[in-house]
């Protein structure tokens, strides 16, 4: 859709009919190209013929304008800049990412961006902006990368450390008893319930990078999102290594720099509940 | 005596990053290592005039360092363009 938009963009209606009849011409005798255009038999003066003007504006489009955070590493000394696009909302999607795409592939294709799924299962395209892309033309739309992340370029944010957290609550089921039957591990259905609201998690660091302690402490602290995918561990009835994992957290920086502020549940693009995964961890150490 | 000039935290941290990738390439095998050494000292030569008071530009160059630092000293790659 956004390409042939493209197309339509940059080779209005117009000039593509010309194109059209050129390539008709050359698909007669050269000679009767020739004959069209010999002296001896002149064109139609152009006052006889009747004017092709190009398309007119649409009186009813939308143009929004959409300020872009932009930086690129290949100049490191330029400042960060806020860039500004306009757009026809009449001739985009209701997403964001609409927006944003048909900004790379129409306007500037120097933008930078993550996305791979444009459904929100992948979590790639996380930024700081207002969402669903508000109609209302007067008011400017301000898209930043992830807050208090080192950018790589543009809207990309720098997740290593992100990931490296996530890497050291070790997310995959520990086992040191064979499963019963030599094949699967089951759970009942009560068990797996536990699950629902920590599974769906995308890592796409939202919550983590909305969080002020966060912000302050994120060599140490693990951070909303890392710390709910703790819990979906320690939660698995199947998992045998939850004295571990709750050791592993039980210092004064891991864990415990979650004031409760709640930001994270309030920002998460999945409706889940980190702030809640976080008072079941805390409250599962100080019963122990 | 010899007088140098005091060096600021953000210039020790610059000198700490070439000498840990002049370790670095001490590690990698003997008839490839000036390459590694030639590649270090260009990348940093490529900033030379960097104005010693733009932080936040030395900065991202000190993290670019060190990840490109990280990629490079891994055991596997065992030469690089000279």
């Amino acid at each position: 859709m956004a390409l042939r938009l493209a197309s339509r963009r940059f080779a209005p209606q117009v000039f593509r009919r010309g194109m059209a009849t050129t390539i008709e011409h050359t698909k007669e005798p050269i000679a009767a190209t020739a004959e069209a255009t010999s002296a001896s038999r002149p064109p139609i003066p152009a006052n006889k013929t009747s004017t092709e003007h190009e398309p007119k504006k649409d009186e009813n489009s939308r143009i929004k304008t959409f300020n872009i955070y932009r930086w690129n590493p290949d100049e490191p000394a330029s400042k960060p800049k806020m860039q500004s696009y306009t757009l026809d909302l009449n001739k985009t999607g209701p997403m964001m990412l609409d927006a944003l795409i048909r900004i790379k592939n129409e306007v500037d294709p120097t933008l930078t961006f993550r996305r791979s799924c444009r459904e929100g299962i992948c979590g790639s395209c996380a930024m700081n902006i207002d969402g669903r892309i508000p109609t209302d033309t007067a008011k400017d739309s301000k898209i930043y990368p992830l807050p208090h992340t080192y950018v790589v370029k543009d809207l990309v944010p720098d997740l290593t450390q992100f990931y490296k957290q996530y890497k050291s609550i070790k997310p995959y089921l520990q086992r040191d008893t064979p499963s019963p039957d030599g094949k699967e591990n089951l759970q009942s259905k009560e068990d797996r319930r536990k699950l629902d609201g920590l599974y769906e998690c995308i890592l796409c660091a939202c919550c983590s990078t909305s969080c002020p302690s966060y912000w302050w402490n994120s060599e140490e602290y693990l951070g909303p999102a890392v710390l709910m995918q703790s819990y979906r561990w320690i939660a698995d009835s199947r998992d045998e290594k939850t004295a571990q994992r709750k050791d592993q957290l039980n210092n004064s920086m891991s864990l415990y720099r979650c004031h409760t502020i709640l930001n994270c549940s309030r920002t998460c693009p999945k409706g889940l509940n980190p702030a809640l995964a976080i008072a079941e961890i805390k409250k599962s150490m100080a019963f122990a | 005596m010899v007088r140098t000039a005091r060096l600021s935290g953000l210039q020790r941290d610059v000198l700490a990053l070439y000498r840990k990738c002049l370790r670095a390439a001490r590690a990698k095998p003997a008839d490839t290592r000036p390459n590694f050494e030639a590649f270090a000292r260009r990348e940093f030569e490529k900033n030379i005039d960097r104005d010693k008071k733009d932080f936040q530009t030395i900065e991202f160059l000190l993290r670019k360092g060190e990840r490109q630092l990280e990629t490079y000293e891994a055991p596997n790659i065992t030469n690089i363009a000279g």
